[in-house]
């Protein structure tokens, strides 16, 4: 109801709404209204629109009623209008007013309503009325009045009003004048415009009681045209009481008729249902109904055609839809020629479409179930870790043999021959009963014959008339040939029958005559009683279709000759014609008469002719004949069925009751055993256990073989082995075993059998019938037989599965394939191969050329599953498809998407390709987006596999740096994961719980103590800057601060006047004199002053992203400058992250320059006026420091040894030679110059410090092969470490290059340095140590910071890190430190902090009395008290076997002890408690060096050469090049030299050598010496001496290279640059 | 006036970080900052900002109200990492520590116009109930790394959250050239600038 209501309550809104102008319109709404309700029935609207239509405007009102009222009574009320003419004005006025009155009130709310109400609404309402109507009267009263409601449809309306009205007075009380009450409004509305159920009997009624003038009138409120207004009133009055009882009770019986109500008896009701209704019957349809008239059913089946297998309806099923589709359709279309409903073949798809939901589901346990596993041994790796894929898979072969059973051995005796032969037919006759090719045959007689009759009587005369011929035709002859076949099969049959009763007579008689059984055989011939009578008769009429078809093919036949003559006649007839008419008449007469039958013969339409009498004649004889192969071939009718049975239930005749012979052979049987052998690619590979024979020459292995194998098997043989007794063993034979298809995997395969046979003579001194050798069942020894050996093995092969179910096979591609090409079409299965049964496509088209008969029930199965793959809808989905309406929301097609460069930048962002990681603002229009974006991409991706020489002058280095990147991108790809992992302690800043036990910070009363602390404390104590995390900045926002502070022992200029002293010099004297003598400020002439000189003006120089900034010049060797130079930081592609920064690979270059003035004033007349100097900066030296250290350093402070060349012309260190010649040999080491330097970043960059452990965490969880336990011990114990010192560094487990966790002390183990280097000088043992500390130090250096972007330390095996030729400190200690162990050394690897390099490896060695500490970067070592060892601090020793922490107060090498057995200093990881587990090493047992190719070095020391000279020429653009040849083959002289003594000593005498070869050059110039990784270092190297920039006109270059090739193509670069100037 | 076929698109966001209901806390602060894809780029007004400490209101309402504006222009050619305005309330607690409040963070709206959202604030949860009451007791309670983490859906599921309060910003957005690049974002244009609305990055 609530829907209801709510619609009255909108209605009263409405009316209320409607009530105030409701007074003015009142009166046309009324019409209005009436006028809106006429239109509703259309013969008056048109009439009355008109009437009132014109009335309207001009007329009074009452008026307009009288007009509109008769027309609105219709026709009916045309009486009236006479007497209303007859009534007084004022009367009728009167009674209008009254009227008035009373249609206001009523129509108020209807009035208002109906404005409202547009027209088609009320139709809606029609239905829901009616239906209230029905129940609240019932539906006979409905009934009744539809007859006269259309008639009095004009009336209706006024009526509902008159309704409502009655409403509104009864409610009147209730609600306030003017607003309809809401059932009021609800009654109006659903009542108003149908027509009154009970107003024909109300009418009725009234008609009965007011008589003739009530009649006329129809209506209550409509004046009665006689009466008078007394009349009037009371009308009224008794109208208001009617309506009140109308309105008040509903079923007053004035107005309702009440009848019983109609009841429908079951029955007619039944009967009436019936006319209506169809009920299909169940039960089956007779055929003929189904069929057209006089047609047979016709089953295609048995006439040989296939039929597909039709889906299962239960049979009530059909009934109904077959007699539902007869009454439905008479035509039976849906009817095939077999009389049922025409069916497809099961549409029941016959793969799911969706995966099968998992077999069992796995419990939980289950799955939380551990799995022991076994430990997988270490494998080493040679060269490619991280590249190579999985060693190649072994696959497995499972060779499972059963047993073996011989079909003769020569130890049988008669009578197992006899049981071989026997069980052999047995065999065949279970094999032919199975396959009862006898009935198919006859089955298919059968049918063929019923489908000539039916042709022969066709129902369908429509049919083309040749081609039934032609079927009947083909039919008959497929009779005749199935019923050959039939005749042949059922004679085999029967004559198989007989051999083995015949064999098991000759069986039976044997075992009497030897009276003992040697086998348990026993056959058994069952009887099948037939019914005599129909088996006869069936005989018999088979056998009439047999002759009436022979007749028929006789009769053809005989057409055929006939004709055959008739032409031939025909011929003889015209060239007899002439002579012999009368004979020729007289034949031919006698020759029409067969005509005519054959005319009979060719069509076969009319009734078959009955043989005329020369057939006749012949019918005899053909019964004759097929009643003889009837009985030949066929059972005779009556006969039983003879049903074989072979059995092994009889008993063998125990030994003891045998004759002497037979017990022999029985125990020669218990002698013989038989092993097999098993043969792969012709190899044995295993063999089965030896068995004895059993007395039924059967032998039971049982065994399976599992071979492990690696590719595609080329044979597998069995061999069959036969031992007696003790004796030798012989090979009975050999058994070629098929290798499986892939699809046969272990658990699926048959047991096959594979026959054997050997060609041994063996003949016996007992009863066994020997083999090879003739012997008879007889007793005169005739009808011989020759019998061998010959068996069966029963096998299966497959391939064995994987635990996750995948077969182990190997890759397809490996099998051949050649063979298989001649036995193609024979057989599906080997021309395709089994594969080829899951392939469809393959599978049909073999099908296809092999004209596989579709119709063959045999081929059934194949030709429904090829139908369903060729159609393309078996397409087995092994996937489940979530979005299977993907492809329709594809607004642009996928090759268009690819084709989008804006779609591909984006995605390529997205993987993080590193390109395009940090691309911003992509644009948004592909045209904006330029190709060459792409093309470095692309340039990489195709460089992957091309290795580019360009670069790498020498091909070895260029694998290397191949081989770099990959592992490179391997690492920063697993990087890239491991970094959209996240911990809670990335995320959430949280303080850790406090530590009760930690005497640090942590307690918990201190930190209490803290917050009573005093905010402003008077002291305050300096606090760290405040790092910045690198994500909110940009370009400019960091720099790098650089504060040079002083040099110490800058050479210093060498007076050139020294040259005097050279006797050479004395001819070039006056020259040299002149050229000197200008210089005011240059050194003086007098070699004896050298302190007086201004000695060198240094300066510093530093280069920082391609920034240059220098210093001021300070003067002497010991300069102090204190200046500050700032350097603005770009980070790689405007990319702040952490991990970006860590990348930078850019280094801080700072080179220390001379600046010499030179007077180049010409004239000296006017040196008094002028000054004219050229200033010339000679390098001096240079302090490389890589920006990665400085970022993870955050700053440096130090001094650091200035990087000179080891000749530097024109310079020498003066307080060597005047002070320090002759003092110690520990200060000797710190020979050098050093610089003192402050580095830092500003703002402070917080490190990346977490994201390289975080990764290690992870690597360390989840890749690690080493022992659980002592992964535990590791945490443990570098957890103590760090929290003593939380600052030093413990190391106990690394990463390795292939990202798997390693204990550290595996890394070190002795290892042998190339032979040459210990053959240099093999009395001492210092001298070798720093030969190889060399060899070391000139592998290069690649800090794997930088390469791996700040991700971990990889620590790679010494022989990885000689191939890579690249490492960092790390490395280079671990080789250091493996070489020195081998020469028999303590040594220790050393990990602590360094300058400038940071946290560093170095290595400890223990000499007789002292400690050295290396560095195997450079080379260098340095004693443990040598104040400029770059090593600051040491944080742990790492020795073979152990790990020694330092926990001393202080870790300055200076001031610790490193002796590692005081418990008290050194915290060992391996103590008592945990012993050394004795870890086997990662390192190879020994390494190996090849030779460097000598020529290639040279060669590349040509290009290097050549290429550094067009370098030199390329940067100085606006000059001339000169190159001085002669200087030039003089510096190649002097390089070899230089290498051999490792740059030492040999200044004094270079530079004699060289004065004395270029006496009359200023020269300035230096040997470089690096590591030979790539040219570009070299390169820039060069450049940054700066010996190319010097504008003197007549300037000369000299330039030489010198590689010294070290085994494993460590190569030595030598450089030498030089600039000469011509003395004037 | 503009180029006819302009590459990128402006987004300028203005408005403010009008009040907060925490019911349990007064006098707190607020940052505010924008979190936006690699497309983006600012370019004019305040990225972040930091506002004052602001003291319940003495009403019914409690609210926290501090008015501060917000006044930042993108741009951008792909909508791909439209900004985020990623907000931290901070306060003091009982120790007088200044301990987060909490954290949240919406997108600034797409369409043109005036919004009001209000955001729900949370705070990491410690993560044992020692850490709760030793974090409680030493004023340094759990906090993300970063604010901008809140913008961002990886690694989340690491972190337990509590709520918190609301906090309630108005936004008033003015896009330029959104149409001519084909992305429309609004309500029909009333201009009806009928620009190349072809698919982006699809060649013609």
């Amino acid at each position: 109801m609530n829907p209801r209501e709510e619609k009255v309550s909108i209605i009263t809104e409405e009316s209320t709404a409607n009530d105030e102008d409701a007074e003015v319109g009142r009166r046309e709404k009324s019409s209005k209204v009436q006028r809106q309700q006429r239109k509703k029935q259309p013969p008056r609207a048109d009439s009355e629109e008109m009437v009132t239509g014109k009335a309207q405007p001009g007329q009074e009102e009452p008026e307009m009623h009288l007009l509109s009222m008769p027309a609105r009574r219709g026709p009916r009320s045309l009486p009236p209008i006479p007497s209303m003419s007859r009534t007084g004005f004022a009367e009728f006025s009167m009674r209008e007013r009254l009227r008035e009155k009373l249609q206001a009130a009523r129509s108020k709310a209807e009035s208002a309503l109906l404005q409202e109400i547009p027209t088609p609404r009320p139709r809606r309402l029609r239905s829901p009325s009616e239906k209230e109507l029905e129940t609240e009267f019932g539906p006979e009263p409905c009934k009744e009045s539809q007859a006269t409601s259309h008639r009095n449809d004009s009336q209706s309306y006024s009526r509902v009003k008159f309704h409502d009205a009655v409403q509104k007075i009864k409610s009147k009380p209730q609600a306030p004048p003017g607003f309809p009450s809401a059932e009021e409004a609800y009654n109006f509305f659903t009542f108003s415009f149908d027509p009154e159920p009970e107003e024909p009997t109300v009418k009725a009624r009234a008609k009965n009681r007011d008589g003739t003038h009530q009649e006329e009138e129809g209506e209550e409120e409509s004046p009665a045209g006689g009466m008078n207004k007394m009349d009037e009133e009371e009308l009224l009055g008794s109208q208001d009481a009617k309506d009140f009882l109308l309105g008040l009770d509903p079923a007053p019986d004035e107005f309702v008729v009440v009848r019983p109500a109609e009841y429908e008896g079951t029955h007619t009701w039944l009967e009436k249902e019936k006319e209506l209704l169809f009920f299909p019957s169940r039960r089956a349809v007779p055929t003929w109904k189904k069929l057209p008239e006089n047609v047979q059913p016709r089953f295609l089946e048995d006439e040989g055609l296939y039929t597909g297998a039709r889906p299962e309806v239960a049979r009530a099923q059909q009934n109904v839809v077959e007699n539902r589709l007869l009454r439905q359709e008479p035509e039976r279309k849906w009817f095939g020629d077999d009389g049922r409903i025409l069916a497809l073949p099961s549409p029941i798809k016959p793969f799911s479409s969706r995966p099968r939901p998992l077999a069992q589901e796995p419990s939980a346990q289950a799955g939380l179930e551990t799995h022991y596993k076994k430990a997988v041994k270490y494998v080493h790796r040679t060269q490619h870790v991280v590249g190579s894929a999985d060693p190649p898979g072994s696959f497995q072969l499972d060779i499972d043999i059963s047993g073996l059973i011989f079909t003769h051995h020569p130890c049988f005796s008669r009578e197992h021959v006899l049981a071989a032969k026997l069980a052999q037919l047995y065999d065949q006759y279970l094999a032919r009963h199975q396959r009862s090719k006898a009935k198919f045959l006859t089955d298919k007689l059968q049918a063929l014959r019923n489908a000539v009759q039916t042709g022969l009587y066709p129902e369908k005369p429509h049919q083309s008339l040749d081609a039934t011929q032609k079927t009947i035709k083909e039919y008959k002859s497929e009779i005749r040939e199935t019923r050959k076949l039939r005749d042949a099969e059922q004679e085999k049959d029967r004559t198989l029958l007989k051999t083995i009763v015949k064999v098991w007579k000759e069986m039976k008689s044997l075992r009497e005559f030897q009276r003992f059984t040697n086998t348990p055989l026993k056959l058994v011939l069952r009887k099948e009683k037939v019914d005599q009578k129909a088996d006869e008769e069936a005989y018999e009429a088979e056998i009439q279709a047999e002759i009436s078809e022979l007749m028929e093919e006789h009769t053809e036949e005989y057409e055929q000759r006939l004709g055959e003559y008739r032409a031939s006649y025909q011929q003889w007839k015209a060239w007899k014609k002439a002579q012999q008419k009368a004979k020729k008449k007289k034949k031919k007469q006698a020759e029409e008469h067969p005509e005519g039958e054959a005319e009979e013969e060719l069509y076969p339409g009319e009734e078959p002719v009955k043989p005329i009498p020369p057939e006749l004649l012949d019918h005899a004889v053909l019964e004759q004949q097929a009643r003889e192969r009837a009985a030949h071939s066929r059972r005779r009718p009556g006969e039983p069925v003879l049903l074989p049975e072979l059995s092994l239930t009889g008993s063998v005749t125990p030994d003891d009751q045998c004759p002497r012979a037979e017990v022999l052979r029985r125990e020669d049987v218990k002698r013989r055993s038989v092993y097999l052998k098993v043969l792969f690619n012709s190899k044995e590979v295993s063999r089965t256990v030896s068995r004895q024979l059993g007395a039924d020459f059967c032998v039971h292995f049982g065994q399976i073989f599992n071979l492990q194998i690696f590719n595609w098997p080329e044979s597998l043989t069995l061999q069959v082995y036969e031992t007696v007794g003790h004796s030798s063993t012989t090979l009975l034979a050999e058994v070629f075993l098929p290798i499986p298809e892939t699809t046969t995997v272990t658990r699926r395969a048959p047991v096959e059998e594979v026959e054997f046979s050997s060609s041994q003579h063996v003949t016996l001194d007992h009863e066994g019938v020997g083999s090879g050798v003739p012997f008879s069942f007889e007793a005169d020894g005739s009808n011989q037989l020759i019998l061998m050996t010959s068996g069966r093995v029963s096998h299966s092969v497959a391939w064995a599965t994987g635990d996750n179910g995948t077969p182990l096979i190997p890759p397809p591609s490996q099998q051949s394939l050649g063979f298989r090409s001649a036995l193609k079409r024979a057989d599906a299965i080997s021309s395709i191969g089994t594969s080829g049964l899951t392939d469809m496509k393959k599978l049909a088209k073999w099908a296809a050329e092999s004209k596989l008969d579709p119709n063959d029930p045999n081929n059934a199965p194949l030709m429904q599953l090829i139908s369903i793959a060729t159609s393309g809808e078996s397409y087995v989905p092994d996937f489940f498809r979530l979005e299977q309406l993907q492809q329709e929301f594809n607004f642009v097609t996928s090759e268009e998407l690819n084709r989008s460069k804006r779609f591909r930048l984006l995605c390529l962002r997205s993987q993080e390709v590193p390109e395009f990681r940090n691309y911003k603002q992509i644009p948004a229009y592909d045209r904006e987006i330029l190709e060459k974006v792409f093309q470095d991409y692309e340039k990489r991706l195709r460089d992957k596999s091309v290795i580019e020489t360009k670069d790498h002058i020498d091909t070895h280095r260029a694998i290397v740096a191949k081989y770099l990147q990959q592992v490179r991108e391997s690492v920063v790809n697993r990087f890239l994961i491991a970094k959209h992992h996240f911990l809670l302690s990335d995320l959430v800043v949280e303080e850790e719980v406090p530590n009760m036990s930690s005497e640090g910070s942590g307690i918990l009363g201190l930190s209490l103590f803290k917050l009573a602390e005093q905010k402003r404390p008077l002291r305050p104590r300096r606090k760290g800057r405040k790092k910045v995390t690198a994500q909110n900045l940009s370009d400019g926002d960091i720099k790098l601060l650089v504060n040079i502070c002083r040099a110490y022992d800058i050479p210093v200029r060498k007076p050139p006047a020294s040259k005097s002293q050279q006797p050479a010099r004395s001819s070039r004297t006056f020259s040299d004199r002149h050229a000197a003598s200008p210089g005011a400020h240059s050194p003086p002439h007098s070699p004896d002053t050298p302190l007086s000189q201004v000695s060198v003006r240094p300066f510093v120089e530093v280069s920082f992203q391609r920034t240059i900034c220098h210093t001021t010049t300070a003067e002497g060797p010991n300069p102090s400058w204190n200046e500050e130079l700032e350097f603005p930081f770009r980070a790689p592609n405007g990319d702040y992250s952490t991990a970006s920064l860590q990348s930078v690979k850019d280094d801080v270059f700072i080179n220390i320059f001379d600046e010499v003035l030179h007077d180049i004033l010409e004239d000296d007349r006017e040196r008094g006026s002028g000054i004219h100097t050229r200033i010339e900066r000679h390098w001096l030296g240079c302090v490389k420091i890589p920006f990665s250290t400085i970022y993870s350093q955050a700053r440096i402070d130090g001094t650091f040894k200035i990087n000179t060349p080891p000749v530097l012309l024109g310079y020498s260190k003066e307080r060597n030679v005047l002070l320090e010649r002759g003092l110690d040999s520990v200060r000797s080491l710190s020979e050098g110059s050093y610089l003192t330097l402050f580095i830092t970043i500003e703002p402070q960059l917080v490190p990346g410090e977490s994201v390289r452990e975080k990764t290690s965490d992870l690597l360390k969880k989840f890749d690690s092969q080493e022992d659980e336990k002592l992964l535990q011990a590791t945490e443990k114990f570098q957890a103590e470490c760090a929290l003593k010192f939380p600052t030093r560094q413990c190391l106990t487990t690394v990463t390795d290059i292939s990202g798997k966790t390693v204990f550290v002390t595996r890394y070190l183990k002795p290892l042998n340095p190339p032979e040459e280097l210990l053959n240099v000088y093999p009395n001492n043992p210092q001298a070798t140590a720093e030969l190889v500390a060399r060899y070391v130090s000139l592998i290069p250096f690649l800090p794997d910071t930088v390469s791996f972007a700040g991700i971990c330390d990889l620590w790679s095996t010494s022989d990885q890190f000689l191939d890579l030729l690249a490492g960092d400190e790390e490395e280079h200690a671990v080789l250091l430190c493996d070489y020195f162990l081998f020469l028999g050394k303590k040594a220790w690897l050393v990990m602590g902090n360094a300058i400038p390099e940071g946290p560093t490896a170095y290595v400890l060695t223990w000499e007789q009395n002292h400690y050295l500490i290396w560095n195997p970067c450079s080379g260098h070592f340095y004693a443990q008290f040598d104040t400029f060892c770059p090593l600051k601090s040491v944080s742990c020793l790492i020795g073979p076997d152990n790990i020694w922490f330092n926990i001393q107060q202080y870790d300055s090498p200076l001031r610790i002890n490193f002796d590692v057995t005081k418990p008290k200093l050194w915290k060992s990881f391996f103590s008592r408690s945990l012993p050394y587990p004795g870890l086997s090493s990662v390192q190879p047992e020994e390494l190996i060096y090849q030779r460097t190719d000598k020529a290639a070095a040279a060669e590349l020391q040509d290009r290097i050469e050549k290429m550094l000279k067009e370098k030199i020429m390329d940067w100085r653009p606006r000059h001339l090049t000169r190159w001085n040849r002669h200087c030039t083959s003089t510096l190649r002289h002097f390089l070899p030299l230089l290498e051999r003594s490792q740059g030492e000593d040999v200044e004094d005498e270079h530079r004699a050598e060289l004065q004395k070869q270029l006496g009359d050059y200023r020269f300035s110039g230096f040997p470089l010496h690096m590591p030979y990784s790539e040219v570009k270092p070299l390169i820039e190297a060069v450049y940054s001496t700066g010996v190319h920039n010097t504008d003197v006109p007549n300037v000369e270059f000299a330039l030489a290279v010198y590689i010294h090739p070290y085994p494993k193509n460590v190569l030595s670069v030598w450089i030498y640059v030089a600039s000469l100037i011509r003395n004037r | 006036m503009a180029a006819a076929n302009p590459s990128v698109f402006l987004l300028m966001v203005n408005g403010q970080v009008e009040s907060a209901q925490f019911p349990e806390y007064d006098d707190l602060y607020c940052k505010y900052c924008f979190v936006y894809g690699q497309d983006w780029a600012p370019t004019a007004g305040l990225e972040e900002g930091i506002s004052q400490i602001t003291s319940k209101s003495q009403d019914m309402r409690r609210a926290l109200v501090w008015n501060f504006p917000i006044d930042v222009t993108f741009k951008s050619t792909n909508p791909y990492g439209w900004p985020q305005i990623v907000l931290s309330v901070y306060g003091p607690d009982v120790f007088g520590n200044d301990v987060v409040r909490g954290y949240g963070a919406v997108h600034v709206p797409f369409s043109p116009g005036r919004h009001k959202r209000t955001i729900p604030m949370f705070v990491p949860e410690s993560t044992s109930t020692l850490q709760k009451f030793t974090s409680w007791f030493m004023g340094r309670r759990p906090e993300y790394t970063d604010p901008k983490v809140v913008a961002q859906g990886e690694g989340r599921e690491v972190t337990r959250v509590r709520s918190q309060g609301f906090v309630t910003l108005l936004f008033n957005v003015v896009t330029k050239d959104m149409r001519k690049l084909g992305y429309d974002t609004g309500p029909a244009d009333t201009q009806g600038i009928a620009g190349p609305s072809l698919p982006q990055g699809i060649p013609r």
